[in-house]
């Protein structure tokens, strides 16, 4: 060697583990529901709840598997919690302020999360009704992100006695 | 994973419809090697094998902080050998993309010449009947390693003229 190395003081080790995870045949459905830009949940036959997304599970209420059909819910929801983020931290994709919301889509008995947008977040509240607003379909995959956000659908806000139950 | 992960839209769904997808977790650690490893490291980066030597006499390759028995702090050190010998090994069929090797390789613990102890490393052979305990090998530097025992590509059987692999 022409040249004396630098000293070395630190060294990378990187690690990794490589999964190939499987779904399962309900999460399956859902998947292949999004695909078609459908949402698909599942119905637990002792209680009746529906659970979306779909667990490949029992349910926890009752502890009995759910049912194999699909249960089309939404596309629109109700917003029951909401959160505005104002924090910024790594890996962030939008600008601060913004809205991540708790969505109990029509039909649904479990709320699920998404982004809240075009609407100030000073307006959002308890009880709106939203809709979803979908990416080009050329761009859908088996993901929720086939929704890029969800938007004020201008229907009525809905009563708390009514999702006071799906909260 | 499937050609059709690898290729296609990243992820496959079986004949009863279920999807699988690839799932990969990295942590993309670094640390910091202290004054012992720091120097065995910077002597393999300038094609050097160091090794740290106790007042009993015993050289460490790869080089020992403190000696295990008695607590010593070693900080002399000595040049070993790039040549050595293979005390153990055992097969790798299936090397993944970390390894030191793309094809199947043998991990040899290998003692350098001037050395008391062995270290763990790649042997560069192509299968299993040509490698075999007490075996002759040397170090094969690599071209372009970033700092690290990488610095060491592998080892490669030493060829004894007028014969194969010893
Ligand atoms: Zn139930």
């Amino acid at each position: 060697m022409s040249n004396e190395a630098e000293d070395v003081l630190r060294i990378r080790t990187p690690i990794g583990v490589e999964y190939a995870w499987s779904a399962g045949t309900r999460s399956s459905a859902y998947l292949n529901g999004l695909l078609e830009g459908k949402l698909l949940g599942k119905r637990c036959p002792s209680c009746s709840r529906v659970y979306f997304p779909p667990r490949n599970g029992n349910c926890p209420m009752c502890g009995v598997l759910l049912g194999d059909d699909d249960v089309e819910v939404g596309p629109n929801g109700t917003v029951t919690t909401f959160c505005v983020v104002n924090v910024p931290f790594l890996g962030q994709k939008i600008t601060p302020p913004y809205v991540a919301a708790t969505i109990l889509l029509d039909g649904a008995d479990i709320g699920m999360q998404h982004l809240l947008q075009e609407v100030d977040a000073a307006d959002v509240r308890m009880g709106m009704r939203v809709e979803p607003v979908w990416a080009p379909r050329d761009n859908w995959g088996p993901t929720m992100e086939n929704i890029t956000h969800f938007r004020p659908s201008g229907e009525p806000d809905v009563d708390y006695s009514d999702y006071a139950g799906q909260l | 994973m499937t050609d059709e992960m690898a290729d296609g839209p990243g992820y496959a769904i079986a004949d009863d419809g279920s999807f699988t997808a690839p799932l990969n977790l990295a942590y993309p650690y670094s640390r910091t090697v202290g004054p012992i490893y720091g120097a065995f490291l910077t002597g393999l980066a300038n094609h050097k094998v160091g090794a740290t030597v106790s007042a009993d006499g015993t050289v460490f390759v790869p080089p020992a902080e403190f000696h295990a028995s008695t607590g010593e702090r070693l900080d002399n050190w000595v040049d070993v050998a790039n040549e050595g010998e293979v005390v153990s090994w055992s097969w790798e069929a299936d090397p993944d993309d970390s390894q030191p090797l793309n094809r199947p390789f043998a991990w040899v613990l290998v003692r350098l010449d001037g050395a008391d102890t062995a270290m763990l490393h790649a042997l560069d052979v192509t299968d299993t009947s040509s490698v075999r305990t007490g075996m002759r090998v040397r170090v094969r530097w690599a071209a372009d390693a970033e700092p690290g025992i990488h610095a060491i590509a592998c080892f490669e059987p030493v060829e004894i003229a007028g014969g194969g692999p010893s």
